[in-house]
């Protein structure tokens, strides 16, 4: 493997965490290849990417897909390098497929891992929700849609920009940006995050609910909750889950003092990652968790927080 | 406007999950398939176009299973036409790519000059179908919409970040959406309306031959097994900063 | 103000030699006639099968034993009110509230038909899509899994597994069987359900019945749908459903769950498929002296009257005889039992309006209940129809009643008695 394309994700201005994890993941996968970023936005976004050899930038505000895609087939038709890595994200979703189709490139999406197969490599992907890894064989030339989290970004984020930035002329675009919407502070569509601390009885009281909070807030994610909590009117209505509730699909679901009813396991056993908290070992919750912890939530959460504050420095 | 949606049918993970004999692939003959739940999503986001601004609406689906049901519930809530594609080798299943290859003719035949298609489905292993149709179709487009309006010659689209961040884009027709969500949630097609169209309604037919894929699966199974939770021992500072390492591997 | 005349209120009064009794002596009063706009009214009642709310004469005496009004403001006599008014039912949160529990059609003096109104305006409503999105939700896994709980139908059979007894699948037994068990969607999924089925194939299998289950063949009867306005969606599952049962030979279709019991008792024959449907409560009834009772239950145990099984269906008594016939338990009777017994609030579709009834009700009726039972002292609160046992576990928790009170199926309490669970299963 020679010269591997990593697709830095820009979205107004700032570049997503996802762009320093295909760095780093880059690098795990074949560290003897040269190593070049590619992306759309401002020159300061290229800060932090020093763990590449050189980058290919092209300099756009705004934001719109067709550009996004032209950027990276302009930039794989001039590298012709061996395998191009974007993220599985909203942009990474416009560009990917997209600049493997146009420049005749392979793709494979949702990529977790790579590992070696006869001098090459093959490819785990997660799909069927979950319920199945594919492990695929990648043909010289492909597009790999990785997942977040498959790299570090603690190790791919390098201070400084990569020893060589080459332009590339901005391509043209048939998409206009309009501006972007910012959501709006109250309106949490429990549906849509990645990362739900939830809430049952067992929190205890509406006072406590502050503690759980500030939890989502460290790992970026919001409340929800199971029913009780929302009959008690502690929580909106909006954020419970369940039958009579809201099914959700996080990345990362926190169950806190939640038994595991069938009514309540019903909006969420799809979650990637289960983590329940309970003073019960018997909880049935534990039956769908991905890992668990006997533990006072009253106890636990501060403790989480606190541990988090702490790995994020 | 005159919108294709293009819908297809997925293994539906609620179900058991059966391997075939060499472990490449499910063995479709035992599995069950329904429709893929963002193409229901684009669906009702055609519908309230069509509502709001009288486009003519076809619904186009491959038979790589039994699609019959999913075109006439199509029908039943409002769709104009539906459109089976058919031919040999679909019934095992075929790749975006080449899911694609296929539709550009079509869509042109169709008069299409809007598409709209679920932003992913749970099985596609080469990459979304909207991006490979953009592609082959040259056609502006974006993904992981969450909202179309028509405005003249072109359609606004409210495409969506992570964290609840969204872009308005001006896209001109002709313009490919891969639809994350509908404003509205998918409406409700009352069965009593469903068999009545599959009495009174037809669905049309075409022909067509699918190109070779370009993905070799070496194999497929099931992820390691967590079998119950993993629990977490030690005193509460442990078991949260083990739990952080966790997150911390999920990405978050 | 107008000066009013004045009652002369007398036990009875002779006029001509004709003899009045009270009542006829009440309205003195000059009557008030208004003029409405009922053109609302009449848009309701002239849906088929709507037509008898427009029989109403606004006596009142439905208000008294409606269950929602306890928990609300609502009653057949004030929905014809509203709807007389003006105020379109199809639209109004009232379509969706009524559990067809069949309370006020009891007292009716006018045959004002709460359990034909319902599903066909409700019909009307999903039709016009107007039908609440938690509903909409249960049909579409009904329609799409032949179960509202949106389970794998493959995986229908598995709680057999557990049985610990030999349950045998239609299909794969290929003979003629005594009873032909219809086991329904929540006892066959819900983790409380699968209990009481395991309870009751150990007491069939106890017995020496010869019976069979359909196994993934068996569709979720419909019946709770057809009520929540889904008839369509019923019909479908009723012709799969006799067709499936056409394939197999048996005596006697026993039923876990009272909605089915309805279902195959009344709606299943008019598409073409009678059988000789018993409640398994029913079917064990008469056989309370070979079943070897021996253990003692010790328990104040009080009996809910599914609102499918009793009023709907009248059947009062097996229940109470397989309840008494268990030793060490003391039955009490609730106020309201038998044909005025409460309603838990998950018929007519109220298990899948769960977030929408708590918006417009001040409490769950299961919670209601369970207050009820606790109050008569209860330590136990059998349950005879599979939808119960959820709603009143949860009520017990969502009360603040949890150690107080323990729900069970007839089946559970039974299997106790005859040694076939484990007593801890009281604990
Ligand atoms: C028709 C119907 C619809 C329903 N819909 C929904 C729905 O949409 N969503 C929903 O959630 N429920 C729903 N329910 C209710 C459901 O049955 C359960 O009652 C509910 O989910 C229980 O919520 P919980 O786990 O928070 O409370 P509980 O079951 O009371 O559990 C509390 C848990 O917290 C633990 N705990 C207590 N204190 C602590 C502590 N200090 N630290 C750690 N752990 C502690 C306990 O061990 C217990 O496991 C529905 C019920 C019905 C009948
Ligand atoms: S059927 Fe029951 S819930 Fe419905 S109106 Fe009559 S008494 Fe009330
Ligand atoms: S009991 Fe019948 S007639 Fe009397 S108010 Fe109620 S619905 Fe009307």
């Amino acid at each position: 493997m020679k010269k591997v394309l990593a697709f830095i994700d820009v979205v107004d201005g700032q570049p997503g965490e996802i762009g320093y994890e295909l760095l780093d993941f880059a690098r795990q996968a074949a560290p003897e290849a040269e190593l070049v970023a590619v992306g759309a936005g401002p020159q300061a976004a290229l800060e932090g990417l020093a763990g590449a050899d050189r980058a290919l930038w092209t300099v756009a505000d705004g934001y719109r897909p067709d550009l996004v895609g032209e950027v990276l087939t302009a930039a794989i038709v001039a590298e012709q390098p061996d395998l191009v890595l974007v993220g599985s994200t909203a942009v990474g979703m416009d560009a990917g497929t997209y600049a493997a189709a146009k420049s005749g490139y392979a793709s494979i999406a949702y990529v977790r891992s790579l590992e070696p197969l006869d001098g090459s490599l093959a490819a785990q992907s997660v799909i069927l929700g979950g319920k199945m890894v594919a492990r695929v064989a990648v043909p010289d030339r492909t597009v790999l849609q990785v997942l977040a989290g498959a790299g570090s970004a603690e190790r791919g984020r390098v201070p400084g920009r990569p020893a060589q930035v080459g332009t590339l002329a901005e391509p043209a675009a048939k998409a206009s940006f309009e501006g972007f919407g910012r959501p709006e502070a109250q309106d949490v569509d429990i549906t849509r995050h990645d990362v739900l601390v939830s809430v049952g009885r067992g929190i205890g009281d509406a006072s406590n609910i502050e503690l759980a909070e500030e939890l989502a807030e460290a790992l970026g994610g919001v409340v929800s909750s199971s029913r009780p909590v929302v009959d008690a009117g502690w929580l909106p209505k909006a954020r419970q889950v369940g039958k009579s509730g809201n099914k959700v699909k996080p990345k990362v679901y926190l169950a806190l003092g939640i038994s595991g009813a069938p009514e309540h396991l019903e909006g969420m056993r799809d979650a990637a990652c289960i983590i329940a908290v309970n003073t019960d070992p018997a909880a049935p919750i534990f039956e769908v968790a991905h890992y668990g912890v006997v533990d006072d939530v009253l106890d636990f959460i501060p403790a989480l927080t606190e541990s988090l504050r702490v790995r994020q420095g | 406007m005159r919108i294709a949606v293009v819908m297809k049918l997925v293994p539906d993970v609620v179900e058991e999950l059966v391997l075939s004999e060499d472990g490449k692939r499910l063995e479709r003959g035992d599995i069950a398939l329904k429709a893929n739940e963002f193409d229901e999503q684009a669906l009702e986001q055609a519908l309230l176009l069509k509502e709001s601004s009288g486009a003519e609406l076809t619904v186009i689906a491959a038979e790589t299973g039994d699609v019959d049901e999913m075109l006439y519930t199509a029908l039943a809530k409002g769709a104009d036409r539906a459109l089976k594609l058919v031919g040999d080798g679909l019934q095992d299943g075929i790749w975006n790519a080449q899911y694609a290859g296929i539709l550009v003719d079509v869509i042109a035949d169709v008069g299409a000059d809007a598409v709209l298609t679920g932003v992913q489905a749970n099985d596609d292993l080469d990459g979304q179908l909207a991006t490979w149709l953009a592609a082959g179709l040259g056609w502006s487009f974006a993904t992981v919409v969450s909202g179309v309006e028509a405005a003249g010659e072109s359609l606004i689209a409210k495409k969506e970040f992570a964290g609840g961040l969204t872009a308005n884009l001006r896209l001109p027709l002709p313009a490919v959406l891969g639809i994350q969500a509908s404003p509205e949630p998918p409406r409700y097609a009352p069965i009593s309306r469903v068999r009545q169209i599959m009495k009174t309604q037809s669905l049309e037919e075409r022909e067509v031959t699918a190109p070779a894929g370009s993905i070799t699966v070496l194999s497929l199974r099931p992820p390691e097994k967590t079998g119950g939770a993993e629990m977490i021992e030690g005193d509460v500072q442990a078991k949260a900063a083990r739990i952080a390492e966790v997150l911390a591997q999920q990405g978050i | 103000m107008e000066e009013k005349a004045k009652a002369v209120e007398l036990p009875s009064v002779t006029i001509d030699g004709v003899t009045l009794p009270a009542q006829w002596n009440r309205m003195f009063e000059p009557r008030v006639i208004n003029q409405y706009d009922i053109s609302v009214l009449e848009e309701t009642t002239a849906i088929p099968g709507a037509e008898s709310l427009g029989y109403c004469y606004q006596c009142g005496k439905c208000t008294g034993v409606c269950p929602i009004d306890t928990v609300g403001d609502y009653s057949p006599r004030k929905i014809f009110r509203r709807t007389q008014i003006g105020i379109p039912l199809i639209d109004s949160p009232d379509l969706w509230l009524c559990t067809t529990c069949r309370n006020c059609l009891r007292v009716c003096p006018k045959e004002v038909n709460m359990i034909d109104i319902m599903p066909a305006v409700r019909e009307q409503a999903v039709l016009e899509g107007k039908a609440p999105q938690e509903l909409l939700t249960a049909f579409e896994n009904t329609a799409r899994y032949g179960n509202p709980l949106g389970e794998a139908p493959r995986k229908r059979a598995d709680w057999t597994k557990s049985a610990g007894v030999e349950v045998r699948i239609m299909s794969q037994l290929k003979a003629p069987v005594d009873v032909l068990w219809f086991v329904e969607c929540y006892p066959s999924y819900h983790p409380r359900g699968k209990d009481a089925s395991v309870a009751l194939a150990r007491i069939l299998d106890k017995l020496g019945i010869d019976f069979g289950i359909l196994g993934v063949e068996e569709k979720c009867a419909g019946d709770s749908q057809r009520m929540a306005g889904e008839r369509g969606l019923f019909e479908m599952l009723a012709e799969q459903n006799i067709s499936t049962l056409s394939k197999y030979e048996f005596e006697t279709l026993m039923v876990t769950d009272p909605h089915a019991y309805n279902a195959f008792l009344h709606e299943y024959p008019k598409l073409g498929g009678s059988y000789k449907t018993v409640h398994y409560t029913q079917l064990l009834a008469p056989l309370i002296d070979q079943m070897g009772l021996s253990q003692e239950v010790p328990a104040r145990v009080t009996f809910h009257d599914p609102c499918y099984l009793g009023r709907h269906n009248g059947e009062y008594e097996a229940p109470r005889r397989l309840l008494e016939a268990i030793p060490g338990i003391d039955l009490v009777e609730m106020g309201r039992c038998k044909e005025r017994s409460y309603c838990c609030g998950g018929g007519g579709g109220g298990m899948w309006l769960d977030s929408f009834t708590r918006d417009h009700t001040s409490a769950r009726l299961s919670e209601m209940r369970v207050r009820e039972a606790i109050e008569y002292g209860a330590e136990i609160l059998a349950v005879a129809c599979p939808y119960e046992v959820s709603r009143f576990e949860d009520a017990v928790k969502s009360t603040g009643n949890a150690g107080r009170l323990k729900v069970m199926d007839i089946s559970e309490l039974l299997a106790l008695s005859m040694g076939l669970i484990p007593m801890e299963a009281l604990a």
